[in-house]
């Protein structure tokens, strides 16, 4: 079943001799998404990858060929795109809709590429593949040149963080490998790459179909001297530029026996150490780490990436969708770059529910401030977002939640929008900025040590966690201009300016304790009345 | 702080995904069909909930034609670690006298499997179901979201899946409908193995090669596990050194000719492999989209 393309390098076909593998311990993992215009070439991109890499197996070769005879557009070769277009739909209408995973590795490395759809209706998909990825390869066809997909994919790629990018000139085959095509493309692409914050951007010139330049250096290209496709893949280090803070979004409270009240969770950025002193969030309750056990048992230190369950010195109130951190605090507010995902259009001022880290409540938008046109990278007004549409919103969030810059931390960063009539996801988005960020030394920190009058304060609902400054003197100076009404009122009627001095100080002070006083008690008898709801699914709806 | 290797990323991954159900979904459980990616999604489960029990029951669902060999070792895993197991076996295909040999395999794989299944989750009620499936296996299950959302039929839709950003999943589904969740997605073979030597998980028997009598039928080797296999004129038991690469009922179950008696000897036999484990399978035979129409039906 080898024929013509497949046959000029035969000593990448299925013969014994299998690349030597290491020991898994040592094997790195990159995961990187293909993504380009349909008929760019990505699916036949990535077979011929699965090919070169010894990773199509002799009963997948020979269902390829059957395949191939039947929906193939190759003629009499393997058509490479039918070892990775999985669904009947894809294979007959010869085109990608939904994200394919695909696994392979070398020597040094185990890949995961996400094989994402071109055509535009499908880009949410695009999006998809993209949040998990290290690298992002962007595919060009060199008779094309670049296309209004590959500026909408290139802008989609920057949101979601991706900072090292390979743009891949496919289809040099049919341009005669012709390098002033390449350096034409090249020069096009340059022009785009400010304002998308790449770190790195690298250019291959190559043809999926022959096989130039994927696994090795072509022979047709000896204007050529970079590495191929695959050497790049297997050398790239990437960075996606996040803190170190220590960050951990709970997921569950693990509490088989009296004497065992553990906190998992995966961590989302930072490192923490037994003794580490810790902030609950939202609530802004303090501990300290007790003891760490990870997938291999008690540790003495655990670092971004790792599925934990920790023990606090204290018994604190702790529930899913609570964050531990070092230090920060919860919010209320969040500006965010959104990607409508849903055929029903994102609206301001609609209830949706927002998921971020382990958290959901509700949330609604409270700004749309612009769309974003991913063709020329130009912000213009609107009033809605429809399917597949980029814009810059805030949001209010009705129950404080912690949330960071996407920038800063990825997990804690990125959030998901959910219509709680549908349960359908109508909206991604990363976080451009939150209240806490803005108003970062004026409102109450939550953190270690607060003190005796912020906590009142904030329980007298003069300060709420996440309100902005403004927001914060507005509700002060109206505490302090009906203290003054009323001492106004006593000295109307007593006369006496002690007395009016006294009742004025008294409103002041004594109001926001009565208030305090007050809620304790209507949260006694709720806690009573409904005691049988578990915290979790007040905030999760249980998954109903 | 040393990088996370590719193999403790997976295990991450998966833990994160288990403890995301037991947290987000009513009534979940562990479809346990004693393979070896049930072995590593049963072992990364038990870790997920440390020092807890698993917060939800495992379920076999049988179709009276499983190796003898596996039915002892899910008795004895379940024995040994304390856990809550249910074995389902579809009682009018029972009492009809299904098998793969009188009614074929795709009769029999529906009856016994996809009916049993769905029987199954129905009867205890059941809102999220873990299976051990990987993507690497089939070009269909490569589509499948981590969160494969069903109908209250159980039905699968693959041009209306979620989409899945992150580790953002979209728990939250209508009454009567279901879950089916993959925490090994993105797992290949190479790496259940690795992990199963790295963690030595114990698993069936029938993974590692020793001399077994089998029949050469339609070029499969086949077990003859017990006296109910009829052998057809002309067929002989034959003793040979044989293997299994995936683990199904007795009669769909291709071996391979191995020497492979060890771990490390399975490790490297499977690194020199150009078959796929599924061509052992059967079922999956039957036209190119045989795989995607059992998923939309309901099979796992």
């Amino acid at each position: 079943m080898r024929t013509a393309a497949l046959q000029r390098q035969p000593e990448t076909g299925f013969g014994p001799a299998v690349a030597p593998v290491p020991a898994p311990a040592s094997k790195s993992l990159l995961r990187f998404i293909t993504c380009g215009s349909v008929d760019d070439g990505k699916s036949t991109l990535l077979g011929r990858l699965l090919w070169e890499t010894h990773s199509v197996f002799e009963d997948q070769a020979e269902a390829l060929a059957n395949d191939s005879r039947r929906f193939g557009t190759t003629g009499d070769t393997p058509d490479l795109a039918l070892l990775v277009d999985g669904l009947a739909a894809e294979r007959e209408q010869g085109i990608t809709i939904d994200v394919a995973y695909r696994y392979f590795g070398t020597a040094n490395r185990a890949f995961i590429a996400a094989d994402t759809p071109g055509h535009e209706q499908y880009t949410r998909n695009m999006a998809t593949g993209a949040s998990t990825a290290d690298c992002a390869v962007i595919l060009i066809d060199a008779r094309k040149g670049l296309l209004a997909q590959t500026r909408r994919h290139s802008c989609i790629v920057s949101m979601i963080g991706v900072r090292d990018v390979i743009i891949a000139i496919n289809k040099m085959d049919l341009v005669g490998y012709d390098e002033a095509t390449f350096r034409r493309i090249e020069a096009d692409y340059r022009a785009l790459i400010p304002g998308l914050g790449f770190t790195t951007v690298h250019f291959v010139p190559l043809s999926a179909r022959e096989g130039d330049n994927v696994a090795k250096a072509s022979a047709m290209m000896p204007w050529y001297s970079g590495p191929s496709l695959l050497t790049l893949l297997e050398t790239i280090e990437t960075s996606t530029g996040e803190d170190a803070k220590f960050r951990l979004p709970i997921q569950w409270v693990n509490r088989p026996n009296a004497e065992f009240r553990g906190f998992s969770g995966t961590i989302a950025s930072g490192e923490i150490c037994p003794g580490d002193s810790i902030v609950a969030l939202p609530s802004g309750r303090t501990s300290r780490i007790a003891r760490i056990l990870t997938p291999s048992g008690d540790a003495q230190s655990a670092g971004a990436g790792a599925a934990v369950t920790l023990t606090l010195a204290d018994e604190i109130d702790i529930s899913r969708g609570d964050v531990l951190v070092a230090s920060g605090q919860a919010t209320r507010r969040v500006t965010a770059r959104l990607l409508a995902l849903s055929e029903t259009a994102v609206v301001p001022g609609k209830p949706y529910l927002i998921k971020l880290g382990t958290a959901v409540t509700g949330a609604r938008l409270i700004a749309l401030h612009h769309a974003i046109d991913v063709h020329d990278y130009t912000e213009r007004p609107a009033a809605e977002l429809a399917m597949n549409a980029l814009g810059l919103a805030t949001l209010h969030i009705e129950t404080p939640i912690y949330a960071t810059r996407y920038a800063d931390c990825r997990t804690l960063g990125s959030l998901l929008l959910i219509d709680p009539l549908t349960n359908e996801a109508v909206a991604l988005g990363t976080v451009e900025h939150t209240a806490a960020d803005a108003g970062d030394k004026k409102t109450v920190q939550a953190r270690a040590g607060a003190t005796a009058f912020g906590r009142i304060a904030l329980a007298a609902g003069l300060i709420v966690p996440g309100a902005s400054r403004d927001e914060v003197m507005h509700r002060i100076s109206w505490r302090i201009a009906s203290a003054l009404l009323f001492a106004g009122l006593a000295l109307a009627v007593t006369g006496s300016v002690t007395i009016a001095l006294g009742a004025g100080f008294a409103d002041l002070v004594l109001r926001p304790a009565l208030r305090v006083l007050h809620d304790r008690l209507w949260q006694l008898g709720l806690a009573t009345r409904h005691r049988p709801v578990p915290p979790a699914l007040g905030i999760d709806g249980g998954g109903i | 702080m040393k990088p996370l290797t590719h193999l403790q990323k997976l295990e991450a991954e998966a833990i994160f995904i288990l403890r995301e159900v037991a947290a987000t979904c009513e009534k979940p459980v562990l479809l346990y069909s004693i393979g070896k990616d049930s072995a590593v999604l049963l072992h990364l489960a038990m870790k997920a909930f440390a020092p807890g029990k698993l917060p939800f029951p495992l379920l076999h669902v049988d179709t009276g034609w499983k190796f003898r060999e596996m039915i002892e070792f899910r008795d004895a895993t379940a024995k040994r670690l304390g856990l809550d197991l249910l074995v389902h076996i579809n009682p009018e295909g029972l009492a009809q006298g299904i098998g793969p040999q009188s009614h074929g395999s795709a009769v029999h794989t529906d009856v016994m499997k996809t009916q049993g299944l769905k029987q199954a989750l129905d009867k205890f009620g059941f809102d999220a179901a873990f299976g051990g499936a990987r993507r690497d296996e089939e070009k269909s299950r490569a589509k499948e979201r981590v969160f494969s959302l069903r109908t209250p039929d159980h039905r699968w839709d693959p041009k209306a899946q979620r989409p899945e950003p992150w580790a953002l999943f979209n728990t939250r589904k209508a009454k009567g409908e279901s879950f089916r969740v993959f925490p090994l997605s993105n797992w290949t073979e190479a790496d259940v193995w690795d992990y199963i030597a790295q963690e030595n998980i114990p698993v069936v028997p029938l993974y590692f090669a020793k001399p077994r009598p089998v029949v050469v039928r339609n070029g499969a080797l086949i077990l003859r596990d017990d006296e109910r296999f009829t052998l057809l004129p002309g067929e002989t038991i034959e003793t040979r050194m044989v293997r299994f690469r995936t683990l199904g009922c007795y009669p769909l179950t291709g071996a391979v000719e191995s020497e492979a008696a060890t771990l490390p000897g399975i490790l490297a036999e499977m690194r020199a492999s150009r078959v796929s484990e599924r061509q052992g399978r059967i079922i999956d035979a039957d036209g190119a989209s045989s795989m995607e129409k059992k998923k939309q039906e309901g099979y796992f």
